[in-house]
């Protein structure tokens, strides 16, 4: 099956082409887009492109960090200001799959992937979108709720306050084939500390739900407490609730259930 | 529907070619230019068999678009032939039983040659590294890096 595809030079060109026709894909790094497309997905009948540099921009220094939609995750593993974004980025893939996948398209991955939006979420990112009709911001925990509506807007970039130690950024991904491997389940944790005690604690879980979740039993047990035994043994219970996972062939929906607490647990005491 | 043409650099020699929408550059190189050597094994980016140098950065050719590289530079196994002689990476897996049934090896060697260009001595845990995108099913792993090791000029049991 032959598909159509429109190549822009610009990305508000492409978000217009994209908007205006229900059966256009935006392709990115290939590694959703085409993968559909050798799978013989036919709802697929246009893929649309932009080669806008504005998409491949990396801005890395200063408290706010913005990535382009088409930063690829081989390009962050190459920016030492972004170290925080490098467990996350290097558990995705092979070096070919790095070398292709994009911040972007990560947004959009679906379970046992995008384990690169779990550690935004728990960043608390913000994603700029470029709909038919001009470009807004929204937090990035709104966009996965409502990202099968997403499709018609074309995401331009994602931006997040760098942690303010790498201490209060931790990330863990549990995964059967190492190095390399889809999610069982993926975790992030954003705990800033203020005066000894954690204030805005963000918990931050993949494959635990139909799209990456926060795990807001667990944050509550956290905030405004010491990261003491007591208070991750508390956040470690909480892990679960509200969660929904599934069964694949990763893992069972009850295995899932039964591991995230033990590995919230370890994540938040750092343990191996 | 209409074709689009598509030039490239593929290995040492310029090509052009008139590709469908939504042609992707495993198929191009195969079926198109007539370059056997990079193989299709999932179509999904999960095996590695299909991978191909661009611009001298691996790829996934089975998820590349092939009108996207356009104007680039793609190099695939049969680029390491070099007349009679085997390409010191080959040799390297010959010595080392590196290949079993082989359906992966065009995909390792790749792998390794993208590791080998940009890191001429790597660790043992980056060669593992470099070439986890890539399954073997015969699981012939240790020979696999014993050989890229080899080719790198380190120890083997390093």
């Amino acid at each position: 099956m032959t598909v159509t595809v429109k190549t822009f030079t610009s990305s508000s060109e492409a978000a217009a082409a994209l908007s205006s026709d229900r059966n256009a894909r935006y392709l990115g790094g290939g590694t959703l887009v085409m993968r559909a497309l050798n799978e013989g997905d036919v709802s697929i009948s246009t893929v649309v492109r932009a080669n806008d540099h504005a998409l491949m921009r990396i801005d890395p220094s200063g408290p706010r960090i913005t990535l382009g939609a088409g930063v690829t995750f081989a390009r962050i593993l190459g920016e030492r200001d972004l170290a925080f974004l490098h467990a996350p980025a290097r558990s995705i893939g092979g070096p070919a799959v790095r070398n292709m996948g994009t911040v972007g398209g990560n947004l959009f991955a679906p379970n046992p992937y995008g384990d690169f939006t779990v550690a935004l979420l728990a960043l608390d990112a913000t994603v700029a979108l470029q709909g038919g009709f001009g470009s807004r911001d929204i937090p990035i925990e709104e966009f996965l709720q409502s990202r099968e509506r997403q499709a018609g807007s074309l995401v331009l970039s994602v931006s997040c306050t760098r942690p303010t130690s790498a201490e209060a950024f931790r990330y863990r991904k549990i995964a059967r084939i190492k190095p390399k491997g889809g999610s069982v389940i993926t975790l992030a944790a954003h705990l800033p500390i203020s005066g000894g005690r954690i204030a805005g604690a963000r918990i931050a879980l993949g494959s635990m739900a139909p799209t990456q979740i926060r795990a807001r039993a667990a944050e509550r047990a956290l905030e405004g407490r010491s990261l003491d035994a007591a208070t991750v043994a508390a956040a470690a219970s909480a892990a679960a609730e509200g969660t929904s996972p599934s069964d694949n062939a990763l893992g069972s929906a009850w295995y899932r259930r039964e591991i995230v607490g033990v590995h919230l647990r370890r994540l938040l005491l750092g343990q191996e | 529907m209409a074709k689009t043409a598509l030039q490239f650099r593929h290995n040492s020699s310029d090509v052009a070619i008139f590709v469908d929408g939504g042609t992707n550059l495993l198929v191009a190189l195969r079926e198109l230019i007539g370059d056997m050597t990079p193989k299709f094994g999932c179509g999904q980016g999960g095996c590695g068999t299909c991978s191909v140098l661009i611009d001298g950065e691996l790829h996934l050719s089975c998820l590349t678009l092939a009108e996207t590289v356009a104007g680039r530079s793609v190099e695939t196994l049969d680029s390491l032939k070099q007349g009679p002689n085997l390409h010191p990476l080959q040799r390297a897996f010959a010595d080392n039983f590196a290949a079993q049934c082989g359906y992966c090896t065009p995909g390792m060697l790749m792998a390794a040659k993208a590791l080998l260009d940009r890191n001429p001595s790597p660790s043992r845990a980056e060669v593992v590294e470099a070439i986890s995108g890539n399954i073997c099913r015969c699981t012939g792993y240790e020979p696999i890096i014993n050989a890229i090791l080899a080719a790198s000029g380190g120890r083997a049991s390093a």
